[in-house]
């Protein structure tokens, strides 16, 4: 069946079938491939995009059931070609990753805790990346990735900063 | 021997990983990712039985099903391949793709479906409808080494595919002689790295160019050349794709029984033929479980507390199948006894088939169960003298002059300094305060225990213990390659020959060819060619590219130099120590003159009349290095293993309510010496990963067979990976002692962490509860198995009040 999804500001069409999930159509009929399949059960992750801004697993949700949300992936993160989003940029500073294979649902997830607050603990931190598992780096470099981006995030004079600062 | 740190610009420096970018913003290129036309999806039919005569397989409502292709049975893909190479000298364990006439393990591929969809090879592999005769099996390690036992292949006449005895120095003597002597048995539970990618391949064959081209998310040595064998044909058919980023192997990623299938089919089919495990088939039958192994030791030792010999007797359970797992037996001989003076050993290797799913190398390739092994000693010798469990290790250490220093199985340690790494730890971790503190936890009401675990990574992955264990195999050769090309217009391109699973191998070769030319490290473009373009490679196993990667990428540099130096000594009609090579660019300091990079590159390229005469023109340099000290096959038992032995002293600090029986780290301190350290970043981040793995093994990670050879763990819900709730922070504490044997004083730091972090678990969890006169032999130790523990001992101790 024809279903229509809202992904990284674009409207895009898809005919898959009914079982067909959100992760595998976003892979395969939109060739968006920066969410990864690592599980398929809902444990690791790898799979995880943005719906209405809050992390979710698109292994555990059909591709007919995201139709009205508005879904961001690891592609939509980047400001623009080879520019980096203050998160992804902090990854790369502390090397927050090793293979790089939960590394778009890792940053989802961050994301969505930076969009909260710009002032986390480490323990806001850790519960924020809970549910994305790493085999590589045993989190440590991820953390401080984190808690790197807050710093500069806090610091810049980017209208998210001020919109925090106002609170 | 220099501790005196090396003058790099770029090498040890906090530079960036060039391969992050790529990452973090979903662009890594892996094997599902790559998108190839027309190609066909395969789903495994797995046999329910753990032990199974296949009576008939009948595929016709399989191939009713439209966009179903063709069911492919292991009695047809074994008639036109040949077996899987075996690492043991062991013909009669055939090993092919698919089971041929008997399944040996719950979930082995018996029959593979190819449909247009991967959700229509499913649902097809469910009507596959395949009569099986249940036949007898065999779970147990030691049940299986039993004569008489029921052998997994009847073809070998029994269970055991190696028992070999190795006695280095006098053993007897030593024992005969000691003042105490102990024996314990621990045992390592079957668990393994379990990358969050599971293993995929497509393969393509096109008939008119007569190429099999390959993408996967492969890490092993020689698989070009194994897939060529099994499928009999020249191995310059096959092209592997190395340009594949694979998400995580830590030695696992192995699939070529995986490879050989759809290769067939890409054959048979005419169509490009892709398989990527689902979760299931990976836990199952992915053949990626790791060692799972039993200890059996005996220590002969003063009351002073120094260890002067060692028994262990190793039995390792390889599953269904041979492959290349019984040669972690054989690894370990290159440490055998640790960062210890132990001065003779008797080591009994033995591996036993099962009906589990098949073995195959993981992280540290058997180091890791051995070091558990070891420190479990230490701590029973420190118990056995009331010693403590520092000082022993301290009397035990091998000391900072008596290096290099030959163990009794043949290895000469490059070099060390245990004891400095040990006091800079415990002043880094305040270790009196840290005793302070556990005395405070237990008197607050918790258990509480401090673990510590000293340990050794060889590194600079050879393959010598493969001779040693097979002596048909006279394999010494273990090769790594660079090669550099400067174009004409300057720009430096470098190629490795191996994919990477986020070693960052393009960072490593950029970095040091950047230092020995003194350009930007950032403007070398680091490339893969396919493996049909490239020079030979080992692949990244053994914690060897630092080392060896680094090295040839060090020695072609050099070549380079040594060019550009030639070129331009030739203009100034000086000789070449007459010259000074800087910045790219050489320098005539007699007459003043320099050429710069533009002009050497200029002259290279366009000017061949300027060259020094029988010069060939252009810039490029290949270098194949062979691995350091790998000049010798055994010798009477003994065999140089790896060259190079990076050390690591773990401290751990632990909390368990005794209600739930949940451990909680409070602190943990590592030191770290791998020698020169080439990105700080990475080797960083190998050894918070590798501490993570360490404690997946130590507490929560099995893959479990229940009594019916039923795998029990085979969704992530089940087998356990440590979340960020269970990895503490982990502080390190640096050390330098620089290797000999190597371009810069690099060692190995790829399974670093995961070395000692099992054992540093176990003896923390073992000193919390040693209040209780319990303690646990095996790994892991389960929040369970604590609690019911816990809860007995109480119960028990209450009663003999």
């Amino acid at each position: 069946m024809k279903v229509e999804l809202r992904v990284n500001g674009q409207t895009r069409t898809a005919d898959v079938e009914p079982r067909k999930t959100l992760l595998d159509t976003l892979r395969e009929d939109l060739r968006l491939t920066g969410a990864h399949v690592g599980c398929e059960h809902g444990v690791c992750g790898a799979c995880t995009v943005l719906l209405d801004g809050e992390a979710a697993r698109s292994c555990l949700i059909f591709a007919v059931q995201a139709d009205g949300y508005d879904i961001t992936t690891i592609e939509g993160l980047a400001p623009s070609p080879g520019e980096l989003s203050v998160l992804q940029d902090a990854f790369c500073e502390t090397h927050g990753l090793q293979c790089g294979y939960c590394t778009p649902g890792m940053i989802l997830s961050a994301h969505t805790l930076l969009q909260r607050t710009l002032t986390p603990s480490r323990e806001d931190i850790l519960e924020a990346i809970s549910g994305n598992i790493c085999r590589c780096t045993g989190y440590g470099q991820i953390v401080e990735a984190v808690e790197v981006a807050a710093e500069r995030l806090r610091q810049s004079n980017a209208p998210r900063a001020a919109q925090e600062a106002a609170k | 021997m220099s501790t005196a740190p090396l003058k790099t610009r770029f090498v040890s420096a906090n530079r960036r990983v060039r391969e992050d970018r790529r990452f973090v913003t979903g662009r890594g290129r892996y094997v599902a990712d790559v998108a190839i036309a027309d190609a066909l999806h395969v789903a495994l039919v797995p046999s329910p039985h753990p032990a199974a005569r296949i009576v008939s397989i009948d595929a016709s409502a399989a191939l009713a099903m439209p966009g179903v292709h063709y069911v492919l049975t292991g009695e047809e893909l074994a008639a036109a391949t040949e077996p899987l190479m075996n690492g043991l000298d062991t013909p009669k364990v055939l090993r092919y793709p698919l089971a041929v006439g008997q399944a040996r393990y719950a979930g082995e591929w018996v029959a593979a479906v190819a449909a247009d969809t991967r959700a229509l090879a499913e649902d097809a592999a469910e009507r596959v409808r395949v009569v099986y005769e249940p036949l007898p099996f065999v779970i147990d390690p030691e049940e299986a080494f039993k004569p008489g036992s029921t052998p997994v292949h009847t073809a070998h006449g029994s269970n055991v595919l190696l028992n070999k005895t190795f006695v280095w120095g006098d053993v007897d003597k030593h024992f005969a002689e000691a003042e105490r002597t102990l024996s314990y048995r621990v045992t390592w539970g079957r668990s393994s790295t379990v990358p969050i990618e599971t293993f995929g391949v497509i393969a393509s064959w096109d008939p008119w160019r007569e190429i099999l081209d390959v993408w996967a998310s492969i890490q092993m040595p020689k698989y070009p050349e194994q897939i060529a064998r099994s499928l009999r044909i020249p191995a310059n058919q096959v092209r592997v794709d190395q340009d594949v980023d694979v998400g995580g192997a830590y030695g696992v990623k192995r699939g070529i029984k995986h490879t050989i299938l759809v290769g067939h089919l890409s054959r048979l089919l005419g169509r490009p033929v892709r398989l990527i495990e689902d979760r299931l088939e990976n836990m199952r039958a992915g053949d990626a479980q790791g060692p799972e192994r039993i200890f059996d030791v005996d220590l002969a030792f003063g009351n002073d507390g120094v260890i002067k010999s060692m028994k262990i007797r190793a039995l390792d359970n390889a599953g269904a199948y041979a492959g290349r797992a019984p040669f972690q037996l054989g690894k370990p001989i290159g440490a055998i006894v640790g960062p210890y003076h132990i001065e003779s050993v008797k080591y009994v290797a033995q591996s036993v088939t099962t009906n589990k799913a098949a073995e195959e190398a993981v992280k540290g390739f058997g180091q890791s169960p051995t070091n558990y092994a070891i420190e479990s000693g230490i701590e029973k010798v420190a118990q056995a003298t009331g010693l403590d469990r520092i000082e022993v290790r301290r009397r035990n250490f091998i000391r900072k002059e008596q290096f290099p220093y030959l163990i009794p199985s043949g290895t000469r340690y490059d070099s060390g300094d245990y004891h400095t790494v040990v006091d800079k730890v415990l002043a880094a971790a305040d270790y009196p305060a840290l005793v302070k503190e556990r005395d405070r936890l237990r008197a607050s009401g918790l258990l509480a225990g401090i673990g510590l675990a000293a340990c050794l990574e060889p590194s600079g992955g050879n393959s010598a213990f493969e001779p040693l264990l097979n002596e048909k195999n006279k394999t010494s050769t273990w090769m790594e390659s660079c090669r550099i090309n400067v174009d004409g217009t300057g720009c430096t391109i470098a190629t490795i020959h191996t994919l990477s699973s986020g070693q960052g191998h393009e960072t490593l070769a950029a970095t040091v060819i950047g230092e020995v030319l003194e350009i930007n490290p950032d403007l070398i473009r680091v490339t893969r060619p396919d493996s049909l373009s490239s020079l030979p490679s080992n692949a990244p196993v053994g914690s060897r590219m630092a080392i060896m990667l680094g090295g040839a990428a060090f020695h072609a540099a050099q070549k380079l130099k040594a060019k550009l130096i030639a070129i331009a000594a030739h203009q100034f009609g000086a000789t070449e120590d007459a010259v000074s090579y800087s910045a790219g660019g050489v320098s005539h300091a007699a007459t003043g003159k320099r050429l710069d990079w533009s002009d050497l590159v200029n002259i290279a390229h366009r000017n061949f009349h300027l060259l020094p005469k029988g010069m060939e023109p252009g810039l490029e340099v290949t270098h194949v290095m062979q691995v350091p000290t790998g000049t010798k096959l055994p010798e009477n038992g003994r065999v140089q293993m790896y060259p190079c032995h990076s050390f690591e002293f773990h401290v751990v600090l632990i909390a368990i309510d005794p209600i739930l029986g949940k451990p909680e780290i409070r602190r943990y301190v590592v030191g770290h010496d791998c020698g020169t350290v080439i990105n700080p970043h990475i080797v960083k981040g190998m050894t918070l990963g590798g501490i993570a793995h360490g404690i997946g093994a130590a507490l929560f990670e099995e893959f479990v067979y229940d009594e019916q050879g039923q795998m029990t763990t085979q969704s992530l819900m089940d087998y356990l990976l440590p979340s960020s709730h269970e990895v503490p922070k982990v502080e390190i504490v640096h050390h330098c002692t620089p290797s000999p044997h190597t371009v810069f004083g690099q060692k190995g730091a790829g399974e670093s962490g995961y070395m000692g972090a099992p054992a540093a678990m176990s003896g923390a969890i073992n000193d919390a509860v040693a209040p209780l006169g319990i303690s646990f032999a095996k790994l892991p130790i389960r929040v369970s198995a604590i609690g019911d523990a816990v809860a007995s001992a109480q119960v028990s101790n209450e009663k003999k009040a």
